[in-house]
């Protein structure tokens, strides 16, 4: 309304900004796909390689219903679940991640600094190491771990509304709590214990149950469909609660409600895989750098934790012989150097990023 | 009037913050699963004449944590509060630099192929690899006009999970160096080595000298970039020599104590409850109370379970993370 009180036609500008909102939409459906197109020939590749090699014609017809009975069971059974898995832990740490460091405005707000992951990490640490506890066992508690932080976040952060960076700094100092407990746990018990624990803690994709699985992938969608859901609030809150509370959103419950989704998110995907190191954090970086925009960027955050999860398990998996490395040490070691390389970029280009 | 009380009040606060010190230390001296008492403390520390079982017990054990827990300590609260100046971002830590983990990974790497055992060992791999990995952060971070904030933090935490995932990948392969490591981890003031203080002191005593003289600047960093050069502040200038005090402080303190998180983060938290956003105040501040706070938590962890002690590192998070929580919720102005 009030653009047209203004004494310049208001057509051109409006034009404007269609076209520019339309060049946006459209190189996020071009990046979108290239990262799908990428992740279809990553999936491929994983499922030939192994100790046993499949060509690729023969994982489709497997995938399609036919195969030998040998290709079935190797790709069915055995690689087709860890790559589900790492797809779908993946997407969900890019989510979060994306989430939490739009709704909080800090890049350093991601599940693996505001203390989900370290508090999922205490319990699974403390299972494995004074309870002995294995297995599905061991989600479960991280599961709990992670639920358990992040509602002492939101108690201990309540007050006169849940502000974005006080939720951070009481995760932040709940993160050092935890990771001060496990440091103590891992410093007295046994060497080999302490080990075991370890793996668990970079996050590893090697044991997947079906059980797993399903229960994973259940919790992704109900999470996934929420956010959906809520997430044109989470563009509005970005612009500043002030902002947001002017196009009618009610600020408290809709970021209480939006951190929860995120919360779910991060502690679903640490139960199935442990914290894998990183994906959160450098996910949407990553898209934000590749869309250049500032948004949310949701669904290719989701696209580039998938991709980045099944890039590093396929190298974890291969490339060194004899040797099945957990998944969370190489999504450090590639995850990062792309984020520093686009920083690297965009400084050059830009002067400042 | 109002200023004048305002100094006045940060200018007392400084004097009782170097008494607390002072408390500290004479707690770390008397207590410990030993409890000993005032005069032979100070009969261990002042006369030159011959040494029982408990004035030993305080020259050599106690004597040299509680230095290292001073410096150490000053160290980290003024390079805090310097990372958080420099980053405009409350959440970093001089660890964010990927200053513990370039250190870490160098001590790894001198336990693992170097056979290195002793902690005094320990001090320039942990300083060298402090250095490489804060250098890489501002090579990667800087542009044309030096790095931004959000590109900083964003290479620091960047190189920070590279250089974690590849101490990670040594310690699943070998046993031994994880059962050395994993106590220089934690962070303790236990069987260091107090003369790496004194091969230390160059490095310290540039850092922090340089670091109280950038307090005028970091106030007007802390109103944006353009404002800042606005004011006639070179900028990028003033980024990389805080980069390097950085470097020198907390490559010196992880050196001498191992990747101790916690206190960078907290320290300046608590300052500024008390003497708000002037970063001349913090800096300065922020030294006595980073060293009081990590002569206490040692003293306490000693005191906790006698007679095994909990190291430093885990006792600054026990009682730092509720500290930290608890001004969190008090402070309206966290929140904006």
């Amino acid at each position: 309304m009030s653009v047209l009180d203004h004494g310049r036609p208001p057509a051109d500008d409006l034009a404007l900004v269609a076209v520019a909102r339309r060049a946006g939409r459209i190189r996020t459906l071009v990046i979108a796909a290239v990262l799908l197109a990428a992740l279809a020939a990553l999936a491929i590749v994983a499922l030939m390689l192994g100790d046993r090699v499949v060509a690729p014609g023969d994982v489709l017809t497997t995938l399609l219903g036919g195969g030998s009975g040998g290709d079935r069971f190797v790709i069915l059974g055995l690689r087709v679940p860890r790559l589900l898995l790492g797809l779908m832990v993946g997407a969900a740490f890019g989510l979060a991640g994306a989430v939490f460091q739009s709704l909080l405005g800090n890049p350093l707000a991601s599940p693996d600094i505001i203390g989900i992951s370290q508090g999922a990490s205490a319990a699974a640490v403390a299972a494995i190491l004074l309870a002995g506890w294995s297995g599905l066992a061991v989600s479960f508690a991280a599961f709990g771990g992670a639920v358990l932080v992040a509602g002492l976040i939101t108690v201990l952060a309540a007050r006169h509304g849940v502000a974005g960076s006080r939720f951070v700094l009481v995760g932040i100092a709940l993160a050092f709590l935890a990771q001060a407990v496990i440091g103590y746990m891992l410093t007295r018990s046994d060497v080999r214990d302490a080990q075991s624990a370890l793996v668990w803690l970079v996050g590893s994709l090697g044991t997947v149950t079906s059980e797993e699985l399903t229960s994973t992938a259940v919790g992704l969608v109900v999470l996934v469909v929420a956010l959906a859901a809520v997430s044109p609030r989470l563009r509005m809150l970005q612009l500043g609660d002030e902002a947001a509370a002017g196009l009618g959103v009610r600020v408290t419950p809709a970021r209480l409600v939006i951190t929860l989704i995120a919360v779910g998110l991060a502690a679903v995907a640490t139960a199935a895989a442990g914290p894998v190191v990183f994906v959160a954090f450098v996910s949407a970086p990553i898209a934000r750098r590749l869309l250049g925009g500032t948004g949310p960027a949701l669904v290719v955050s989701a696209l580039v934790g998938a991709l980045v999860v099944t890039g590093s398990d396929l190298i974890a998996q291969h490339a060194v012989s004899n040797l099945q490395v957990p998944v969370g040490i190489v999504t450090g070691i590639v995850g990062a150097p792309v984020l520093l390389l686009l920083l690297a970029r965009s400084n050059r280009s830009r002067g400042t990023a | 009037m109002l200023t004048f009380t305002r100094l006045a009040t940060r200018i007392l606060g400084f004097i009782a913050l170097l008494v607390v010190v002072l408390l500290a230390v004479g707690a770390s001296l008397l207590l410990g699963s030993r409890s000993i008492d005032v005069a032979a403390v100070l009969d261990a520390v002042f006369s030159r004449g011959t040494k029982g079982v408990e004035q030993m017990v305080v020259l050599d054990l106690r004597v040299p944590r509680t230095v290292i827990g001073l410096v150490a300590g000053a160290a980290l609260g003024l390079a805090g509060a310097l990372m958080q100046g420099l980053t405009r971002n409350p959440l970093a830590d001089p660890g964010l630099l990927g200053v513990n983990a370039g250190a870490s990974l160098a001590v790894v790497t001198a336990i693992a192929f170097f056979g290195v055992t002793a902690p005094s060992g320990y001090i320039w791999f942990a300083f060298g690899g402090a250095a490489l990995a804060a250098t890489l952060v501002y090579a990667v971070a800087s542009g044309r006009t030096g790095p931004s904030p959000l590109s900083l933090t964003l290479a620091g935490a960047a190189t920070t999970a590279v250089l974690t995932s590849f101490i990670t990948l040594i310690l699943l392969r070998d046993l031994d160096t994880l059962a050395q490591y994993r106590f220089w981890s934690v962070g303790s003031l236990v069987g260091r080595d107090v003369s790496t203080v004194a091969t230390l002191a160059p490095f310290l005593v540039v850092g922090a000298a340089t670091a109280l003289l950038l307090g005028r600047s970091l106030n007007s960093l802390a109103l944006g970039d353009d404002v800042a050069r606005g004011l006639g502040q070179r900028v990028g200038l003033t980024r990389i020599v805080a980069g390097v005090a950085i470097i020198f402080l907390c490559g010196s303190a992880t050196s001498l104590a191992g990747p101790l998180v916690f206190v960078g983060l907290v320290v300046p938290h608590i300052v500024r409850r008390f003497v708000g956003a002037d970063y001349r105040w913090i800096l300065l501040w922020s030294m006595p109370l980073g060293a009081a706070l990590l002569v206490i938590a040692d003293t306490i962890g000693r005191l906790i379970s006698p007679p095994s002690e909990v190291e430093a590192g885990i006792v600054v998070a026990l009682i730092g993370a509720p500290v930290l929580i608890a001004l969190v919720r008090g402070n309206k102005a966290v929140t904006r």
